[in-house]
């Protein structure tokens, strides 16, 4: 038996082994193993990624204005984000301005990829490891009416709305068709909320169904097209024409208005549905106060959402930028994404070489040569791994460390750091929470806390699409049209030999591209996505990332139905919408479920 | 409004990944090569899960271009009809991108508003681990086939395609056309090109 220390965390392989294995082929493969011992409390946690992906590969050599085009495939899910970072990494590199709608507009389309990201994550993949739909077929539609009316004033409530949902879902499950709701572990005892409180999140599942097309509509409307919109290198390619009467490609004030009736039920959606519901489904989990993990020692946000153009410097950036690290939430350092001492990736444990594997490398220096080799202790064979061996390498991701330190990234960091800054639309929502659920400041740094954050994030961001929705309309009633700056469109114009960064805040986190630009031609391309922070292996010093410390030391109701493990995984929005082979110690199939 | 029964031509896939790319392929020829009446959008829906949901709400009649692992000799086509298209995870693997897609379906059944009419035309991929890469060639070779059925359904259901003798409209980014896409591959020294399959479990 070994039992390694880091970060204050004791690690001890020893216990039975349980292997989740997600397979899927839209961001990447992940994979968890984990020790359990003989009381069901997971005492090693082992996060590896099984793909390689690499955007290098596929951009090396290409004109960097087509770069977004790329990036926004590699995802499935958050396609525009990662266009949005490409566009201002190029931007960066060839020192090229924006104008102050194409900001707005920009901004805009990220609050409503946030609004949207965290409404569906909550209701449609993670909501389900909280409520046990089987059980919402037991409730009562009066007490659910009056439980409902009790957290807020939404008006679709009464005892008969409920009947007709929950006969719709008895339909639908006595039919065979469990559809979206098949494979989840119903009647698991880690489900903990009364049939009531399982139909009314039931019910909201449908409505948020319903009403998360609406949120869609602000990107097709921008982006002149859904779902992969179209972004441009120095603005927004959306023309905008006040008096135009339905124009092909420009804005016109119908489409103006239609946005800004969806931010409107944006705001309400979120502030009298997706918040109640988050207070009441926590309500019945105060005691499960596992998966906190690195959130309450290092935390890392870019920051994103610059109120006005081109000043990426943290005053200007309304959603928090900074370092927090070992606990010490007095300090917020400042990051610096050029500083070759501050983001780092690190391969003593991932597939790939370097010269000297005790040190990491910045982004733009990134080395990327594969090296698949496993460790001593693995079991099973290169093609087959049944066990990983976590003392040598294991993952194809890369371990990014900032100064250092493993960090998490994501809402929850976002909250945490704008906590510690004193910033009052981040402080004020969370003390609000703790307050109404009794709960004391620790208790954010959990599973839940990441949950709740990112419903308070959702409706942080509904609002702010509000003010930069007004920011614009004032901007063009002044008669400021103007949406791109196309000045250095010309690769003529450009330095021999350029660098720049992109960042934004994605809705799972930190967000980097770092490119280098040669002779009019990518050179390099390395971006570090936020489930790379999260998800990423050991580093040479041992220290784990913020999927294994947020395992560490959980008690699972059920060793084959880690409901508990994919409860606190999902907690993070990993960038994966997958299945998720659930494998007994033995590497036997034990179930097949969903991860994302 | 034209009064026909709305109806989407759907690609899913990610053309990042070789053959997994058939999908959208097919959808952006389509839309290249026939002018179409107004009823008919095509879309390349990529790997978007419940984003694609209010376009597939709102069609009657889902025509499908997908890459499927139907167990067939690799490079073969073979179309599903309405309820054998399997809507629900869980089911038997068919689609690769099943996940998101199939939850879509789902989604719209439970809302009540699947459409009337389904079809799927699927491919069976020679190669996807190679990250960056294009259709094989035998996969290639069928996005006219693929064409093919898909306008004798759209002709079935009263919007006939019509051959364009211009270029038709592109539904991405240039820098994306198959040509483009091709030739701008960074070589194989420059690049490592191969997914990884050794943690990929058989089903």
């Amino acid at each position: 038996m070994t039992v390694l220390e880091t970060q204050g965390f004791k690690l001890d392989n020893s216990g039975k082994r349980v292997v989740v294995d997600p397979v899927c082929r839209i961001e990447g493969h992940l994979r968890v193993e984990v020790n359990i011992d003989e009381h069901n409390v997971i005492r090693n946690a082992v996060s590896t990624g099984t793909m390689w992906r690499g955007l290098e590969v596929i951009l090396k050599g290409r004109d960097p204005r087509d770069a977004w085009a790329f990036t926004e495939r590699i995802c499935g899910v958050c396609t525009g984000t990662h266009a949005l970072t490409s566009v201002r990494a190029v931007e960066d590199a060839l020192n090229i301005k924006i104008p102050e709608n194409a900001n707005i507009i920009r901004n805009l389309m990220q609050l409503a990829l946030q609004i949207h990201d965290h409404l569906v994550h909550f209701y449609h993949l993670h909501a389900l490891d909280w409520v046990d739909v089987v059980s919402a077929l037991k409730a009562d539609p009066k007490k659910t009416s009056e439980l409902a009316q009790s957290i807020s004033s939404w008006p679709l409530s009464s005892p008969g709305y409920f009947r007709d949902v929950q006969n719709r879902l008895k339909k639908f499950v006595e039919s065979g068709q469990l559809g979206p709701f098949m494979n989840g572990y119903w009647g698991n005892p880690a489900y903990r909320l009364p049939p009531e409180a399982n139909l009314m999140a039931v019910t909201h599942y449908l409505e948020a169904l319903d009403f998360q097309k609406e949120i869609v509509k602000i990107h097709t409307i921008f982006g002149g097209k859904n779902p992969h919109p179209n972004w441009l290198v120095g603005g927004v390619p959306c023309a905008i024409n006040m008096e135009g009467a339905g124009a092909v490609g420009a804005i016109n004030m119908e489409r103006l208005n239609l946005i800004s009736s969806i931010i409107d039920r944006c705001i309400e959606f979120i502030d009298m549905v997706y918040v109640p519901d988050l207070v009441a489904i926590a309500s019945f989990y105060k005691d499960w106060t596992y998966g906190g993990g690195l959130s309450s020692q290092c935390v890392l946000s870019y920051g994103d959402i610059p109120d006005v153009a081109n000043d990426y410097s943290a005053k200007n950036l309304l959603l928090p930028r900074g370092a927090i690290i070992n606990g010490d939430l007095t300090k917020v350092h400042e990051v610096d994404l050029r500083d070759p001492e501050q983001v780092q990736e690190h391969v003593a444990h991932s597939w790939y070489k370097y010269a000297d594997e005790t040190k990491g490398l910045h982004p733009w220096d990134g080395v990327t040569e594969p090296n698949f080799e496993l460790g001593k202790a693995t079991k099973g064979t290169k093609t087959k791994i049944e066990n990983l061996d976590e003392a040598g390498k294991y993952s194809w991701i890369k371990a990014p460390r900032w100064r250092g330190h493993a960090m998490e990234v994501g809402p929850l960091s976002r909250y945490v750091i704008g906590y510690a800054q004193n910033n009052p639309e981040f402080k004020e929502p969370v003390d609000k929470l703790l307050k109404d659920l009794g709960l004391p400041l620790k208790a954010i740094f959990s599973t839940l806390g990441r949950t709740a954050a990112r419903g308070l994030e959702a409706s942080w961001a509904a609002h702010k699409s509000r003010y930069f929705f007004d920011k614009l309309m004032a901007n063009l009633k002044a008669g400021d049209l103007s949406t791109a700056n196309i000045e250095k469109w010309d690769p003529s114009t450009w330095p021999k030999d350029a660098k720049g960064v992109g960042f934004t805040e994605a809705p799972r986190g930190a967000l980097g591209h770092w490119i280098r630009i040669k002779d009019t031609r990518i050179d390099n391309y390395q971006a570090v996505v936020p489930t790379t922070w999260n998800g990423g292996p050991r580093d040479a010093k041992g220290q784990i990332g913020a999927f294994e410390a947020s395992l560490m030391d959980t008690p699972v109701a059920k060793a084959d139905e880690p409901l508990e493990i994919l409860r606190t995984l999902h907690s993070f929005d990993p960038c994966m919408a997958c299945s998720t082979h659930v494998l007994s110690p033995d590497g036997q199939e034990m179930a097949s479920i969903k991860v994302r | 409004m034209t009064g026909h029964p709305s109806i989407l031509v759907l690609g899913i896939g990610n053309l990042l990944w070789a053959d997994e790319g058939f999908g959208v392929r097919c959808a952006e020829a389509l839309a290249e090569r026939f002018a179409l009446p107004p009823q008919v959008t095509v879309m390349d829906g990529g790997t978007q899960g419940l984003y694609l949901l209010p376009y597939v709400e709102d069609a009657r009649r889902l025509l499908v271009f997908d890459a499927v692992d139907y167990g067939d000799a690799p490079g073969t086509l073979r179309i599903v009809v309405g309820d054998e298209v399997p809507r629900f995870m869980g089911a038997k693997k068919m689609s690769l991108h099943q996940t998101g897609f199939q939850e879509v379906l789902a989604s719209a059944e439970l809302l009540g508003r699947l459409p009337d009419e389904l079809v799927l035309i699927g491919c069976q991929p020679v190669e996807l681990e190679d990250f960056g890469g294009s259709l094989r060639d035998a996969v290639k070779a069928q996005i006219g086939p693929a064409l093919d059925v898909a306008c004798e359904w759209l002709t079935r259901w009263g919007a006939a395609p019509v051959p364009r003798t211009d270029a038709g409209p592109r539904l991405n980014a240039d820098s994306l056309t198959m040509d483009a896409y091709e030739a701008g591959r960074p070589s194989e020294r420059d690049a490592w090109r191969l997914g990884d399959a050794r943690f990929i479990r058989e089903d």
